[in-house]
């Protein structure tokens, strides 16, 4: 099966949360309290257990490319659908002790319920914070890409409610250069600060959960480079090992003399 | 409504969603497209990603500000100010498309003598009888053409089609000049009402800095001529205000002005705002009008038998000619074989309106004891109708109250949780009120059609049987009218007549005994009697008794057995054919004559849409031509002509007697053949162009002492207040803070600040605040952002604060009823409420809770401090 | 035979085991190698259910909706591609259509309020339909005026109707049908004005 991605532009992001909503219908998860936030719109927060998209609301005192607003000073109000970026490389798939947590075939990144054991790893794992524990059901949850409707050759519901397609699902290798082809449009009609985030030098290697920003990743709360823990691996042990050595040593001193 | 209706001739959208896609520019305007029509805004994404420029003038920068091209705040209450600047600007800058505006436009007609305009006499047009508060229509008439003469002669509204207030005008000694020079013509008339309409005046009274107004005019006006067009999208930012029909009106007038209606990527996209509110207005449930915009008979007027009633509503010439055949044909689906020629088809047993039937006229009713019962379907007053605490009360002077809805709402509970029970204004134990809460189908759970913003009639399917004792509403009517059918076929009373002959026998089918739903649909398409084959359209409809109509408007959905058109689901073009079916006759474009030039030739390739086909001898093009078919674009009327063959084939407004469209309203509306700009009821300023006429002259303040207003300007109230939705939720909540996964998004109530009105206040962003004006005091959190502009209106600060009006007093989530705060007053046309521009004040701190909110209250009315 | 079935058992279980199937497709357990009977067997919730070509119930833009139901229960719903209004995309409340008609506080039975009373009670479905049609009769009576100064009123304004905007156009006509060329209702309205 081919790899698939998604692509989200805020540019054309209505901020309505049908991609929230769809979500959580597909896979029958709750609503996670009535909480209001007085941040912009978002009452949500974050991606968690019980949230596996999130519209961020972004309130600046920056112009939107060519836009103009009555406002006194410059103005913009950005919305962005953040969700799990299915790394290349994935912090919390390296970390699950279990296998409970797999690359699929469609190159998607999958908690499995029935195998996972609660141990919480991958949640320290995550460079950007989006896989968590539900700690009523003891199990960790994150967006599943849809996989059982992608199995059937569905695209995800969140792809296919978004009203404006500011959601895209399709081949990564396409998205990647749909991705590219946006930002040079975006450029040429003004939108100055216009930019993919997919973190590709990073040791994550990419994501395929791409997006199309405006401004620095930033202020959506995404890590400028994003790191794998087991990046550190190597140097980890190398340092335990010199370590060890280092401590054999004194100790075989100490009872030399 | 009437503000399309009247200008055009239907009461409806003009274009569909995906015609967005054609315009070069889109103007939203009292709209939040984005959030209350999210899904239908991806049309306005994709025209905006193709270049076209996209407008958005409101007073909040919302979620649809933030996709436009331009964003202009907007002083709530001063739309026709702004709209009438850029009709200033159009006809002071010679931006009208003129080859549209004198072959299909009464642009050139000249007025009678006798008019005068409200710059002649300082705000009211002539004609005003300040005894009666109406305006005499009799001046606003064309010179050389008869406007009726009766008796009974006073300029009415409402929701049908002219008015039912005169003879039905002829317009065929029309004095025009095709120049457009004659001083008394509509041209020059509309030039000089608008003359004040300046960028100057847009700057003091709306709020929009002159550079800012300009860049807009030039945008959308620029989008004009043969090759372009432009369209406008409205909602409730337009409607709900003492001026609706008006502020509809001046921009329709903009609209023929720059040639854009009936082509692509033009016309008036009227965004409603229920699934089939389109549907409830053409089948209506209203009561000045029955299906198909055919007035309700009113009490000695029009209705003392059939003959009157034609003689008031047929039009010599135009579509409407044709109205004996629909009122008939109603007549015989209402009455069946009861309804013969000797008893005027059952005419005689219809009801008369005597007043003021509407939902506020009967509710100050119902408040004075006068309602016993009351049904309510669908529909939430308690939270969603204006002056919540009065409607509320009102409800408890009730004998008995039948309620249907899929959950346990307000207006079912009132009598034991309302804020009125908790503040001891009502006492359970004291309030009499029988009620009865029936569950009903959801959507899923029936099958039936919505008519959309588009006028597309829809059929959903069944899925599932509801639950329980849950049932669909053809259920319920039907036995409720067959236990009624019942009780009345043993007494022949004259007041039983219309009961008696009603039919009534629908095929019943299900363990629930459920009449089918597409009989009823059938009933409503037509059918030719005795045989009852379904007719294929209004063009078979007969005026002696041998057809039956539900509604005209909607004929030709189900032209066949088996063929419910409704239920069409394969879409082969990009205007959606074959994809359900669209009124009239699966035309989606209407007046879509006006896509060609007189000699039938589109007006450019670009923008084709429907032309004439020389070979062929019909018009053909990319819709069903909203024209007859074979009518070749040079024919000329005869003399004596009658009916739709004294329309000639250059005029595309085939409704009106003359064809053309009406830049100037000579009968149907109440408050004048052209709009002006009058205030709010309530208003920061007084009315710069007409300081005698603050208000609109005949709108209903309906004031009463449980229905008070503040002063214009009032120091007790500095705030403008403007109420509106958000996408996560839905009206009164009753579908969505009932739903864990809507509740979420939106938790609490809240209101909109700017961060100026927040710092006088000692308001932090979160705080909870407590609103209050001269109906009601609510508590809401306070978010304060840049997104509300304080503006600079003749020189003075006015503060908005922006409330969403979803909240109620049951749910998962709760708060305080924003239209608590909204007078009950009535558009002097439909009788809708001002819900868009109030007065209130605003200060830190929760509201107090029980009996001392309403001290809190009359502290604020008496403009007082609260300690 | 016995004994080959066991062999059969064993083998199937040792290849089901994410541990061997990684020494055997030399992979590090990260994979499809690794992945549950569950999971391998995944599939989407609505497989080989039935679908109902619905329509959204919400606002009027009238977005098209799948609704998927086996054994006369509704499983999901979500848009339909087909339409060339909404192209099978839907807005939150849309998206939310399912707990629209599934969730907990959705009610099922009639309550009913006696006069002064400060509880709801119980009623069957027929005796409500009874009272409600004797009380709309007993008002009638009371308050019908036939003519008034030689004219036909026919027509009450002691019971009114609200309601529309949110359901079907045979709902409307019926209760239009009913309650105005039937009873003589003219107190009848609903949210659209305009």
């Amino acid at each position: 099966m081919a790899i698939s991605a998604f692509l989200t532009d805020t540019t054309v992001c209505i901020g309505c949360k049908a991609c929230e909503v769809a979500c959580k219908e597909w896979n029958h998860i709750p609503a996670d309290g009535f909480t209001f936030t007085g941040n912009s719109y978002d009452n949500t927060g974050s991606l968690g257990a019980s949230t596996w998209r999130h519209v961020m609301f972004l309130e600046q005192p920056t112009a939107l490319g060519p836009q103009t607003t009555g406002t006194e000073d410059p103005f913009r109000w950005l919305f962005l659908s953040d969700v799990c970026k299915h790394c290349e490389n994935a912090g919390c798939l390296e970390a699950c002790p279990t296998g409970a947590i797999v690359r699929t075939e469609v190159g998607s990144v999958y908690v499995q319920p029935d195998v996972c054991n609660g141990c919480g790893y991958c949640v320290v794992s995550c460079p950007f914070g989006v896989v968590d524990k539900n700690h009523e059901v003891g199990t960790a949850f994150k967006c599943t890409f849809c996989y059982d409707r992608q199995k059937e050759g569905l695209m995800p519901a969140c792809a296919k409610a978004c009203p404006t397609q500011s959601i895209q699902f399709g081949e990564i290798n396409d998205l990647r250069e749909r991705a590219q082809l946006r930002i040079e449009e975006l450029q040429r009609r003004g939108y100055n600060d216009a930019q993919i985030y997919d973190p590709k030098e990073s040791s994550v290697g990419g994501a395929h959960a791409m997006f199309v920003i405006l401004g620095q990743p930033e202020a959506y709360n995404f890590p400028p480079a994003p790191e794998v823990p087991t990046v550190h691996l190597k140097s980890a042990w190398n340092a335990a090992l010199i370590s060890a050595a280092i401590v054999f040593l004194v100790v075989c001193l100490a009872f030399a003399f | 409504m009437p503000g399309l209706g009247t200008t055009f001739g239907r009461g409806g959208a003009t274009t569909a969603l995906p015609d967005l896609m054609n315009a070069d520019t889109i103007l939203i305007m009292g709209s939040n497209m984005a959030e209350n029509h999210p899904v239908g805004f991806q049309w306005v994404i994709e025209a905006r990603e193709r270049g076209t420029k996209v407008i958005h003038v409101d007073p909040r920068f919302s979620r649809t500000s933030a996709m436009a091209d331009i964003w202009a705040p907007l002083r709530a209450g001063s739309d026709i100010l702004f709209l009438g600047g850029l009709v200033n600007y159009v006809l002071t800058h010679n931006k009208d498309f003129r080859e549209y505006v004198v072959n299909y436009t009464n642009a050139s007609v000249v007025i009678k003598d006798d008019f005068q305009d409200t710059e002649d006499l300082d705000g009211l047009f002539s004609g005003w009888d300040p005894d009666q508060r109406k305006y005499d229509p009799h001046s606003w008439g064309f010179a050389g053409a008869s406007v009726g003469d009766d008796a009974e002669h006073f300029a009415d509204g409402g929701h049908a089609k002219h008015s039912a207030s005169m003879s039905a005008p002829d317009f065929n000694g029309a004095e025009h000049d095709r120049t457009l020079e004659h001083p008394r013509c509509v041209y020059q008339i509309l030039k000089r009402h608008f003359a004040r309409y300046t960028p100057e005046m847009v700057e003091s009274y709306c709020g929009v800095k002159r550079e800012l107004f300009l860049k807009i005019a030039e945008t959308f006006c620029s989008a004009s001529g043969a090759d372009k067009t432009g369209n406008i999208c409205y909602a409730l930012g337009w409607t709900q205000h003492s001026n609706g029909v008006q502020i509809i009106r001046t921009a329709a007038i903009l609209q023929l002005l720059l040639g854009n209606i009936g082509r692509p990527g033009g016309g008036i996209l009227a965004l409603r705002g229920h699934a089939s509110i389109q549907g409830s207005t053409d089948i209506p449930t209203l009561f000045d009008i029955l299906p198909g915009y055919l007035p309700m008979p009113k009490f000695k007027v029009n209705s003392h038998n059939l003959e009157a009633y034609l003689r008031k509503h047929q039009d010599k010439t135009g579509w409407w000619w044709n109205i004996d055949k629909y009122i008939v044909s109603l007549l015989k689906a209402y009455y069946g074989g009861a309804a013969t020629k000797e008893n005027d088809w059952g005419f005689g047993w219809l009801p008369r309106i005597t007043g003021d039937h509407s939902h506020q006229g009967y509710f100050i009713e119902m408040m004075d004891g006068k309602v016993e019962g009351l049904f309510v379907m669908g529909q939430n007053p308690a939270v969603a109708a204006p002056s919540g605490r009065f409607e509320r009360k009102a409800l408890s002077k009730l004998k008995w109250l039948v309620v249907r809805d899929l959950v346990e709402l307000e207006s079912a509970s009132f009598w034991y949780d309302s804020p009125e029970v908790e503040r001891g204004e009502l006492r359970t134990e004291e309030i009499a009120t029988e009620v009865f809460f029936l569950p009903a189908a959801g959507h899923a759970e029936k099958e039936g059609c919505f008519t959309n913003t588009q006028r597309l009639l829809q059929w959903h399917q069944k899925a599932v049987d509801p639950p329980g004792d849950a049932r669909a509403e053809p259920w319920f009517i039907y036995h409720l009218g067959r236990r009624l059918k019942e009780k009345a076929r043993l007494d022949p009373r004259p007041r039983n007549a219309g009961l008696n002959a009603l039919t009534w026998d629908y095929p019943l089918k299900g363990k629930h005994n459920e009449p089918s739903v597409e009989e009823v649909l059938q009933e409503i398409n037509g059918r030719s009697l005795p045989d009852r084959t379904l007719v294929k359209g209004f063009v078979d409809l007969k005026s002696d008794g041998s057809t039956s109509c539900g509604c005209w408007i909607y004929s030709g959905v189900f032209p066949a057995a088996g063929q419910n058109r409704a239920n069409d689901r394969k879409s082969r073009d990009f205007y959606g054919h074959g994809w359900a079916f669209s009124w009239p006759a699966d035309r989606r474009i209407l007046y879509n004559r006006a896509s060609a030039r007189p000699d039938g030739r589109p007006w450019s390739e670009r923008k084709k849409l429907v032309w004439w086909d020389e070979a062929q001898k019909k018009w053909t093009g990319l819709d069903v031509p909203d024209f007859t078919a074979t009518k070749p674009p040079d024919y000329q009327p005869p003399a004596g002509a009658e009916g739709d063959a004294a329309i000639a084939g250059d005029r595309p407004f085939i409704l009106h007697p003359d064809g053309l469209g009406w830049i100037w309203v000579p009968i149907g509306l109440a408050d004048g053949p052209l709009p002006a700009h009058y205030e709010p009821w309530e208003s920061p300023v007084r009315n710069p162009l007409y300081p005698n006429q603050q208000t609109n002259p005949p709108a209903m303040a309906k004031q009463r002492p449980d229905n008070q207003y503040a002063d214009s300007p009032d120091d007790r109230f500095p705030y403008v207040m403007t109420t509106y939705r958000l996408t996560e939720h839905h009206t009164s909540g009753a579908m969505s803070r009932t739903l864990p996964h809507l509740a979420e998004l939106q938790p609490d109530p809240f209101c909109e600040i700017s961060p100026e009105l927040a710092a006088e206040r000692g308001i932090e962003n979160g705080d909870w605040v407590t609103i209050t004006s001269m109906r009601g005091i609510i508590e809401a959190r306070a978010l304060v952002t840049s997104r509300m502009q304080p503006l600079d209106i003749d020189g003075k600060r006015v503060q908005q604060v922006g409330v969403p009006f979803h909240w109620g007093f049951r749910g998962l989530v709760k708060g305080d009823a924003a239209n608590d705060l909204v007078a009950i007053s009535e558009e002097p046309n439909v009788r809708i409420q001002e819900s868009k521009a109030l007065l209130c004040n605003l200060v830190a701190g929760h509201r107090t809770q029980g009996k001392k909110a309403l001290e809190q209250l009359e502290q604020q009315i008496r403009g007082q401090a609260w300690q | 035979m016995e004994g080959r079935r066991e062999i059969a058992m064993v083998k199937e279980f040792l290849t089901r085991w994410p541990v061997v199937r990684q020494i055997l497709t030399h992979s590090d357990g990260t994979g499809v190698e690794a992945m549950s009977d569950r999971t391998r067997n995944l599939a989407p919730k609505h497989h080989g259910a039935q679908v109902a070509r619905s329509v959204c119930p919400y606002c009027a833009v009238g977005c098209g909706q799948l609704a998927y139901h086996k054994d006369g229960k509704l499983i999901s719903i979500e848009g339909d591609p087909e339409s060339p209004i909404s192209r099978g995309r839907l807005c939150p409340k849309g998206s939310d259509s399912f707990e629209l008609l599934t969730h907990a506080g959705r009610e099922t039975r009639v309550k009913y309020r006696r006069p002064y009373s400060t509880q709801w009670e119980e009623l069957d479905l027929e005796t409500a339909m009874d009272m409600i049609a004797e009380r709309v009769w007993e008002a009638r009576e009371r308050t019908f005026v036939e003519k008034s100064d030689g004219e036909d009123v026919m027509h009450t304004t002691a019971i009114a109707h609200l309601g529309g905007a949110t359901l079907d156009n045979e709902e409307n006509y019926l209760i239009k049908k009913l309650f105005a060329a039937g009873l003589g209702m003219v107190c009848i309205s609903n949210q659209a004005r305009i």
